[in-house]
């Protein structure tokens, strides 16, 4: 298996809950037992356009039990013998192996998975700044000995790349450090936000320069914090950002 | 039934609730951290190679750049 592999260095690594559950899109060749045509193959593949059940495999790092998994879409590629290629977004988690096993047993003839490469991960597509094992190596040597820092930006991204999916609130400098501090986000430290917040879904509470402050569960939606004055927005589930980033806004209860 | 639709086909807009600034003192944009700040809060989108395990590529990264710690994002394992 070849692909996307986002790896998170030090602090990012606090992200990762984000990236696990980020969706994932994958390129596969699925080899059948028998002879089936390609209009069959294509048909039967969009039936698992769809919420599809799955058992974890044997070999998996999860407990097995049965489990639903969204497949945004599968798309048909091409065919060639008894080899299918076809492209898949699916949720994250779910197993393209059991998939190609199951694709099987629809058609009767039965299928496994021959090849997978995924080319989504998340925000992080196949073209877009990836680099080889090789190219970090190469990379790392060459910015230890020109010290131009054009390079580090180029091969390494910031982990605020890793959020672009999740709806963002933006929030005022003098609310920073509470949150660094564990403290829930309320109404008035808002100053904008994307739409698609619901009540317990997950937010990324950035500042004004783009930086990400923490991992939240936003308590209302976007339309209700909008209009809110007071009350708690979103609660603070991961922090991300140091202590004392930013000047401490806020007085303590006794003094 | 219609298909759901991926995380990454959603289109979200940015509704303004107050205004404000930052004051440039504090913090820094991402991309302007300074070097060592940029990598400990960095991520490398990785192409991995056939044959090696999602956490072997990891350690890999790790000693590579001579870090303390490195994670993945989502064993590659299907």
């Amino acid at each position: 298996m070849t692909g996307v592999l986002p790896i998170t260095l030090e602090e990012s690594r606090k992200i990762v809950q984000a990236l696990l559950y980020s969706g994932k899109e994958y390129v596969c060749v699925m080899k059948l037992h028998g002879n089936i045509t390609k209009s069959n193959v294509e048909k039967v593949l969009k039936e698992f356009e769809d919420t599809i059940y799955q058992r974890p495999p044997l070999r998996a790092s999860v407990k097995r039990q049965l489990r639903t998994r969204k497949i945004y879409y599968i798309d048909f590629l091409e065919m060639e013998g008894r080899n299918a290629l076809f492209k898949v977004g699916c949720e994250g988690g779910t197993y393209i192996r059991k998939l190609c096993f199951d694709i099987g047993e629809v058609l009767g003839c039965g299928a496994h998975m021959q090849e997978l490469r995924r080319t989504r991960a998340g925000p992080f597509i196949e073209n877009e700044n990836i680099v080889t094992l090789h190219d970090v190596a190469y990379s790392f040597m060459e910015w230890q000995q020109q010290k131009d820092e054009k390079i580090l930006r180029k091969f390494i991204q910031p982990m605020e790349k890793a959020l672009a999916l999740v709806p963002k609130i933006y929030i005022r400098d003098s609310a920073v450090d509470a949150v660094c501090h564990g403290a829930n986000l309320t109404a008035p430290g808002v100053l904008s936000l994307e739409t698609g917040i619901n009540n317990g879904s997950m937010a990324a509470v950035f500042t004004l320069k783009g930086e990400s402050v923490a991992l939240a569960r936003a308590s209302a939606s976007t339309e209700e914090i909008l209009n809110m004055e007071h009350g708690v927005v979103a609660k603070t589930e991961r922090v991300l950002m140091p202590r004392g980033t930013y000047p401490k806004c806020w007085k303590s209860g006794e003094a | 039934m219609p298909r759901s639709i991926a995380p990454w086909e959603i289109k979200r807009k940015l509704l303004v609730k107050a205004e404000d600034k930052t004051n440039p003192r504090y913090g820094h944009i991402p991309e302007d951290r300074p070097a060592e700040e940029y990598m400990r809060y960095g991520v490398i989108n990785l192409d991995k190679t056939a044959g090696p395990t999602s956490h072997e590529v990891a350690a890999w990264v790790k000693r590579i750049l001579n870090l303390r710690q490195v994670g993945h994002g989502g064993t590659l394992e299907a």
